[in-house]
């Protein structure tokens, strides 16, 4: 099916864009003014999912069964009483960040991740906290926050196939993988690199920046991660180092899967975890067809000097040849030729923080 | 009972929010009480532990209170409460 609505999460609200022919145009903005942590289409039903950063009233949702004409609060996920980050740290909700449908078995079911690092999912009338995960032995002395104060769950992928097998990417700790519906997790990190450990091959402890599964073989996982890029084609069982060492795929925040060809992924580089800023200060979007042996660099349409963009884990979509990303500068960019040649469709939003096709 | 004022920031998302009044020895049991008059209200207040928001001030009064995480002050009968934003940014 052709793109035709983009769902844009900004620092300043969410605005929904529609295509015109070849033209993404503005159809209606929400939430004008407050920060959209996250959004999200249920392929399932057909809902809006809407994650608002209030600074000062707590993390809020808002659902839309309607294409956005409507939108209702839906409670919020609480920590259960007596959850302790810590000795004398009390766990409650800091931020929402990732959103997934619960599988094609459990239709209108979604999991949601969050800070400080507790997984949900909805029962219907709120949602249930994974304590499985929250209690894996690991997460006391090993989990640890990343750009934020504690650790985030920032990608959950729910195997098509079978709805009880998934996967969580957290900053900072790793991948986790359940086969029994986040009743047990198991460690999936071998093969990643933790440049900022003293144990750079330490079992636990690793940044994935985020976290995809290929529609198309879902047995195909993708990370971009603090230290480079990272594909498995054994259901996450080892990982390989698949940045480029001589180009500027390494380090980024956003990945992008391909949903016809396990091969095909999309990476937004920057320069490094000390200087956050667009290569060179020139943008590219690059993209490999042959699973990472090699990536190819593309700039047409993107600006080549005096960039300081850079692109949140969560603002780089792609849906067949149409690839989208926003940066943190405010721009927003569209391609309809599998990221080859760029067209802006604006430069003046506030920051880009997420980003998802609704269709 | 105790008056019961809030900032006007809480308008967005209550549009008609006026004053109202509380029978309530405490300020916990006041924000407790106030979902029955606006739904959902208390979560905008304080987070899923009842402590108060970090970024949300109560006065008693003119008296901000000092039990930020039970919200255990004591409110007299006939005292004035505002539900307050703090100031955050430039």
């Amino acid at each position: 099916m052709a793109n035709d609505t983009l769902l844009v999460g900004t620092r300043k609200g969410l605005l929904v864009y529609k295509k015109d022919g070849e033209r993404w145009q503005v159809a209606h903005d929400e939430f004008f003014g407050i920060p959209v942590s996250m959004v999200y289409f249920d392929p399932q039903n057909g809902d809006w999912w809407v994650a608002l950063d209030h600074g000062h009233w707590g993390m809020k949702l808002h659902r839309s069964s309607d294409k956005g004409r409507n939108w209702e609060e839906v409670e919020a996920p609480k920590y259960p009483e007596g959850t302790m980050i810590k000795e004398e740290v009390p766990a409650s909700l800091r931020y929402i960040w990732a959103f997934s449908a619960a599988g094609n078995e459990f239709p209108g079911k979604i999991y949601i991740g969050t800070e400080p690092g507790g997984l949900f999912e909805s029962n219907g009338e709120g949602f249930d906290f994974n304590t499985a995960l929250w209690n894996h032995p690991s997460r006391r002395d090993h989990w640890t926050g990343g750009g934020r104060d504690y650790p985030g769950i920032h990608s959950i992928v729910v195997d098509p196939r079978d709805s009880n097998h998934l996967y969580v990417g957290i900053s900072v700790a790793g991948v986790f993988e359940s086969t029994d519906r986040g009743t047990s997790w198991q460690v999936r990190n071998k093969g990643l690199r933790a440049d900022f450990l003293p144990d750079p091959h330490a079992e636990v402890g690793h940044d994935p920046h985020l976290l995809l599964s290929s529609p198309s073989n879902p047995d195909v996982l993708w990370q971009q991660n603090h230290c480079g890029i990272f594909r498995s084609t054994n259901a996450g069982q080892s990982w390989d180092d698949i940045s480029d060492p001589d180009g500027p795929a390494n380090f980024g925040f956003a990945i992008a899967v391909d949903d016809q060809d396990e091969n095909r992924a999309w990476v937004a580089p920057a320069i490094s975890d000390v200087t956050r800023v667009a290569v060179d200060k020139a943008l590219c979007i690059c993209r490999t067809d042959d699973g990472g042996k090699t990536w190819k660099d593309f700039r047409s349409g993107l600006p080549q000097e005096q960039c300081y963009d850079i692109v949140y884990r969560h603002a780089l979509v792609a849906s067949g040849d149409e690839v989208v990303f926003g940066t943190t500068t405010g721009n927003l960019y569209a391609s309809n030729d599998a990221g080859e040649t760029w067209k802006a469709i604006t430069h003046n939003l506030a920051m880009v923080y997420c980003l998802c096709f609704a269709n | 009972m105790a008056s019961v004022h809030f900032t006007y920031a809480l308008r967005r998302f209550y549009p008609g929010l006026a004053s109202i009044e509380i029978e309530a020895d405490t300020v916990s049991e006041i924000v407790s009480q106030l979902d029955e008059s606006y739904p959902g209200m208390s979560d905008y207040i304080v987070d899923e532990r009842g402590a108060l928001r970090e970024h949300v001030n109560i006065f008693v009064n003119n008296t901000r209170i000092k039990d930020r995480q039970n919200l255990g002050d004591r409110v007299g009968k006939n005292e004035e409460v505002y539900i307050m934003q703090a100031l955050s940014g430039g």
